[in-house]
């Protein structure tokens, strides 16, 4: 069956099962590949995308369950501001090591900044720890993500 | 005119004009030992490439896993080239031995073994430019010096790119290498500067650059259902079945092939990864588990029980001294029972690689693997083809940590492409797939004995090993190493082994061997120090007070510098002065100490830790001491590296088995193989100890001391000592 689907402002068809996984629809139906597989189970982030705004997990996200919902990806993170913000703190610090689970990491601090602009360290770590990061980057992606919430509450004030 | 230059015993350079004015430099390492196989010029590759618009293109020649090797080398490049970092474009190199020599990423050898002939080949290039210049202002070349980018004269105002001195270049002799002045280190640029990753600007926008991202024309995904059952072999299964499901385009049998690590199996191929994955479902497959169902993790520690009882002891591999005597005489006799179990890689990318049977019986594979070389050779060996029909693109990985040194990923997908000729595959492993078909790191018992004599000296020292058959290959992950510490700073000494069957797959984890052996040494030391009244870092000064450094050894790479007992005295020394070693720590709170040498790097650190009202160890801090030689090529991913490297070992201490139950692997997935996540990281304190060695690898040799450091402070908190991995809490009741 073909479900109509809205990824990154766009209305796209899809020709696939309903109960296959919107992770599996992006990378391989429509080719977008910077969400990434992980586990396949909800426990490590690497896939995680937008949905309405808030941080999901696109690996357990069945395709007939997406519905009117705004779908948005990594490959279109640099048009929010705290998207870029926390993309260009990324390369500041050089966060990454491998960098395989930096997309899902970057989608899920850019839902958490964006619900909470100012997050304390406990907070950071209880949004972000879901998101395995198997090369251990996590001093550097905790702090690029309490920079740009500093860097924003400077700008606000 | 242009001609090849031999550089050191194993560089070769050609220069040549490129398109449009450019110059380029190539540059061949050939494997070391083997005889040199060029051709002719055109075979060189363009390893510097001087664009007339000043830009700079270098080759990456070894796989990147993360370790941030795709930067490093070209970094050596581009600061005897004196280029402008900025300029500067890394391309990553085929795989191909007979340019590049090894491409390897793994042992953490690509720093020793490319410090000098990367540097090299950027100085030979800068030596051309200069040349060229000299020649245009018709002034002595020895008046010459560069700024980034640039031939100046200095004193006067010449001055010209290297894109404008290119064309001329190319047209240089290459120069002698005894003509060759290789930088001061005070006078690098790029060097030993914070360089970010070059692929992070496309890792933050999600392009696709990892193994699993590769997109071709008309590719199709393949899923492989093989035996939970380490040994099993297939009996039937229904791939009418498989085939009916939705999507699904063939499935076909695979038959093992244990010299390329091929195991038997069944293909799965269908139009989307997911479906061909679900139908693995309706295959229902019957195996035939022979004798390795029997086999467990508690088995295997139940035979280590009772090669201990036996008495009649294992293989003796190391002896010095008079260890019977020690024992017979000494004081005090101290001895303890421990071990590790299996640990799984568990790269977050899961294994998978892409392969193309093109029509005219060539291959070629998008692969991520650490040793694209091996991958090569066995996929052409299992192909019958020479190698060069087998064209490997060496592709960015989501991580190795030693699992992508086996290709047996490769060689499966290649046996699967080659049913389908002219269309792509890409094969992908489930997570569970990853954990139930891992090379682990051998799990391992150990009885170890100490003799104290009456003057607390440490007399004697025993080990009775038990592990692994794993056949005689090249290398062996499960040995323990004759000299391991203390073997030569104690009088009296015996080591013996006791191998086990097993059908179980073993391989290198990241920091292979001393993961595991660091822990059980250094607990044991530590017990020892307690026992005569000291503390660990005191008994490792003591025992290796005013030994000169060992000989140089023969390696992989050539001689290298032996074990520096000075080196291990300087970053303990360094290290209990970071923690303030010795000064009260918080309440409930205490400090321990772990040191170990790998991979020509020496670390001594200490963890502070506490224990939570329900038991479980909490890491506070740690600090690092850590001498890699005379210079940190790049401080960002120096740090990152040893940053993940201690909080990788303190999830290994804490939370991390593969246990074998019914021959199988157990754990699946990251619920029951539980990684380390944000909340668990500490405080991490890093300083460098620079020593007059040239710089070696950083991907390993920080993890093995956390481990007893961690269990170490455990100890001094509650006076209850960890011996088995992972730590239960039940220990501390
Ligand atoms: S792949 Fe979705 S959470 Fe791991
Ligand atoms: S950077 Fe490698 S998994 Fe996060």
């Amino acid at each position: 069956m073909a479900y109509r689907v809205t990824i990154n402002g766009e209305t796209r068809e899809i020709d696939a099962p309903g109960d296959m996984p919107l992770l599996w629809a992006l990378r391989n139906e429509l080719g977008m590949v910077g969400t990434k597989f992980g586990c396949g189970i909800g426990m490590c982030g690497a896939c995680t995308v937008h949905v309405d705004g808030q941080a999901a997990r696109s690996c357990s996200l069945p395709l007939s369950a997406v519905g009117e919902k705004q779908v948005s990806t990594v490959e279109a993170l640099e048009q929010t501001p705290v998207g870029q913000a926390l993309q260009e703190a990324w390369l500041e610090d050089d966060v990454m090591q491998c960098g395989y689970c930096q997309a899902g990491q970057l989608m899920n601090a850019t839902a958490l900044l964006t619900n909470n602009p100012n997050p304390s360290d406990g907070e950071i770590d209880a949004a972000m720890q879901g998101n395995i990061c198997r090369c251990a980057c996590y001093k550097r992606i905790h702090g690029a993500i309490a920079k740009v919430a500093r860097d924003g509450e400077t700008v606000d004030a | 005119m242009p001609d090849t230059v031999q550089l050191s015993r194993r560089t070769l350079l050609k220069a040549s004009a490129v398109a449009g004015g450019g110059f380029a430099l190539a540059a061949t390492f050939p494997m070391a030992g083997r005889a040199t196989a060029v051709s002719s010029p055109a075979d060189l590759n363009a390893f510097i490439t001087i664009h007339p618009d000043n830009s700079v293109t270098i080759i990456g020649k070894n796989p990147e896993i993360g370790q941030g090797i795709k930067t490093m080398l070209p970094m050596l490049i581009a600061e005897e080239l004196d280029a402008d970092w900025d300029s500067v474009t890394v391309e990553q190199g085929l795989t191909d031995a007979a340019k590049y020599g090894p491409q390897l990423a793994g042992g953490s050898f690509a720093t020793p073994m490319n410090w000098i002939p990367m540097r090299q080949a950027g100085a030979a290039a800068r030596a051309m430019l200069m040349a060229a210049a000299a020649q245009r202002w018709g002034v002595d070349a020895a008046s010459l010096a560069t700024d980034p980018g640039r031939v100046v004269q200095p004193g006067t105002n010449r001055s010209a790119t290297f894109g404008e001195l290119a064309s001329d270049a190319a047209m240089m002799a290459v120069p002698d290498p005894a003509s060759l002045t290789l930088k001061d280190q005070n006078d690098f640029r790029i060097i030993g500067r914070a360089i970010g990753g070059v692929d992070s600007p496309r890792i933050v926008r999600g392009e696709p650059i990892f193994g699993v991202d590769t997109q071709l024309d008309g590719m199709v995904y393949a899923a492989f259902e093989r035996a939970p059952v380490f040994g099993a072999t297939l009996k039937s299964a229904d791939l009418d079945a498989a085939k009916a499901q939705p999507g699904v385009i063939d499935a076909f049998t695979i038959a093992a092939n244990p010299q390329v690590q091929l195991v038997e199996g069944i293909a799965v191929i269908a139009d989307n990864w997911w479906l061909a994955n679900r139908a693995r479902a309706s295959l229902a497959p019957q195996w035939d588990a022979g004798e390795w169902e029997s086999h467990s993790s508690a088995g295997y520690a139940q035979a280590a029980q009772e090669a201990w009882k036996s008495g009649s002891g294992g293989e003796v591999f190391a002896a010095q001294g008079d260890v019977d005597a020690a024992f017979a005489d000494a004081d005090r006799v101290l001895e303890a029972e421990y071990s590790y179990p299996f640990l799984a890689h568990v790269a977050m990318e899961p294994m998978n690689c892409t392969a193309l049977m093109h029509e005219d019986g060539t291959m070629e594979m998008w692969a991520p693997s650490q040793t694209p070389q091996g991958g090569q050779q066995a996929v052409a060996g299992y192909l019958g083809m020479e190698p060069d029909r087998v064209k490997v693109h060496i592709t960015r990985m989501g991580g190795g940590f030693g699992r992508r040194l086996n290709n047996d990923y490769m060689v499966q997908v290649a046996a699967i492409a080659k049913e389908m000729p002219g269309t792509p595959v890409q094969l992908i492993w489930s997570r569970e797939d990853d954990l139930r078909s891992d090379f682990y790191r051998p799990a391992g018992w150990h009885k170890v004995r100490a003799a104290v004599d009456a003057q607390g000296t440490l007399t004697g020292w025993a080990d009775h090993f038990v592990t692994f058959d794993l056949g005689d290959g090249a290398y062996n992950p499960a040995a323990m190493p004759a000299e391991e510490f203390p073997a030569k700073y104690v009088d009296n000494l015996k080591f013996e082994q006791t191998k086990l069957a097993t059908a179980v797959p073993m391989g290198a984890l990241r920091a292979p061997t001393s993961n595991a052996l660091a822990f059980v040494m250094q607990s044991f030391l530590d017990e020892v120090a307690h026992a005569t009244g000291k503390d660990l870092p005191q008994l490792m000064l003591e025992l290796t007070d005013g030994v000169a450094p060992e000989p140089p050894t023969q390696g992989f790479m050539g001689s290298q510098p032996g074990f520096s007992a000075p080196r291990l005295q300087a970053v303990t020394r360094k290290v209990m002065e970071m923690a303030r070693w010795g000064e009260p720590v918080a309440d409930g709170h205490a400090l321990g100490f772990g040191f170990y040498y790998s991979h020509m790097g020496y670390f001594a650190e200490v963890v502070e830790a506490s224990l939570d009202s329900r038991n479980n160890p909490v890491v506070h801090k740690v600090w690092v001491a850590g001498d890699v030689g005379s210079q940190i090529i790049n401080p960002f991913g120096a740090l990152n590296q040893v940053e993940g490297s201690i909080i990788d070992g303190l999830g290994q201490a804490m939370q991390l088995a593969v246990e074998i139950e019914g021959g199988a692997a157990k754990q699946s997935n990251f619920h029951n193989y539980p990684l380390p996540r944000m909340p668990m990281t500490p405080q991490i304190d890093v300083e460098w100890v620079l020593s007059d060695n040239a710089p070696t690898g950083l991907g390993e040799p920080a993890l093995p001391p956390v481990i007893p450091a961690l269990t170490n402070a455990l100890f001094a908190l509650s006076g209850k000592r960890v011996r088995s991995l992972p730590i239960d809490r039940a220990v501390f009741a």
